[in-house]
């Protein structure tokens, strides 16, 4: 595995150049060239019911987001800009309060404009989804510089 | 979180379509407050507003709303329809969301509306759009289904 496509380099992009991500804690926990395992602790701000506690389902879309865009750098090995075009999520099961959820995303096929990437949102077991999805990006969406290069600047990997 | 039963919930949810006035069921509900979601106050339209916040940004260079927080808003307003113009005896639970991103969304003040499509017995069919300067020119929209009884 390249060294500029491992977890730290991944979760230093997060941490600095994805602020939204940052704030809500987002955690890298594996990738290869098949895709990326993210995480997300239960965190009870993002709870969207009141009653008991079940998180709702926009914080699993953004975990899901986030995974199914650098799931295409892991497979493309090059950051380039990238912006969602459509993502559908079907909800399977609402997911259990107190537990971290973990987001496992996959680029399928990549075409010269365009990545097509499935996810999964489950807790402990993958076989056991809270959220199924699918989406397509576009590459090379702007002239802005690549993510690696807006956030290497602060602190390197850890 | 003060733990709330289901009734009390479902009684807030009706004083507050009485008195139109959501802030109190806003509050109840912990990503709403993250999010900072408030109503628009027209007479006949239910329009939801996300303010402008750093912390809802995803690209910092453009820059732009991470896409994640623009679906859940989708969802969010949808969801404030189903409560505010239907008969809830519980927290109508979503099945599905396509949500298809047309512009880049910049880092201020959104807005989004939701129509129901088909108001079924067991499942509305909700669209949804959100907008920022011009209402004609959507940054996002979405079809979703929710379960509602």
């Amino acid at each position: 595995m390249s060294t500029e496509f491992d977890i730290n380099q991944i979760q230093n992009i997060i941490d600095h150049g994805i602020p939204h991500c940052a704030e809500i804690g987002v955690k890298v926990h594996d990738m290869d060239a098949d895709g990326v395992i993210f995480s997300l602790p239960y965190q009870e701000r993002f709870a969207g019911n009141p009653v008991n506690g079940v998180l709702h389902g926009g914080i699993i879309t953004t975990l899901i987001d986030t995974a199914a865009g650098m799931c295409i750098y892991a497979k493309i090995k090059q950051y380039v800009p990238i912006a969602t075009l459509d993502l559908r999520i079907d909800y399977l099961k609402p997911a259990t309060p107190g537990e971290d959820v973990f987001t496992r995303a996959t680029c399928y096929k990549v075409t010269k404009q365009i990545a097509f990437v499935r996810a999964i949102a489950y807790h402990g077991d993958p076989e056991d989804p809270i959220a199924n999805s699918v989406g397509t990006f576009m590459l090379k969406s702007t002239g802005s510089p690549p993510l690696n290069e807006v956030s290497g600047k602060k602190g390197g990997a850890q | 979180m003060s733990e709330m039963s289901a009734e009390d919930f479902v009684a807030l949810i009706e004083k507050s379509k009485e008195d139109r006035d959501w802030r109190p069921v806003f509050d109840t509900i912990p990503y709403f407050s993250y999010l900072g979601l408030r109503l628009e106050p027209t007479d006949d339209r239910l329009v939801c507003v996300l303010p402008a916040d750093g912390k809802f940004i995803g690209n910092p260079t453009l820059p732009a709303l991470h896409g994640g927080v623009v679906g859940a808003f989708l969802e969010s307003t949808a969801l404030v329809h189903l409560l505010a113009t239907q008969e809830v005896t519980r927290l109508p639970k979503i099945i599905n969301i396509t949500v298809e991103y047309l512009r880049s969304a910049k880092p201020i003040e959104t807005y989004a509306e939701a129509v129901i499509t088909k108001p079924g017995r067991r499942v509305a069919n909700m669209r949804i759009e959100a907008w920022q300067k011009d209402r004609n020119k959507p940054v996002a929209a979405a079809h979703a289904n929710f379960l509602v009884s």
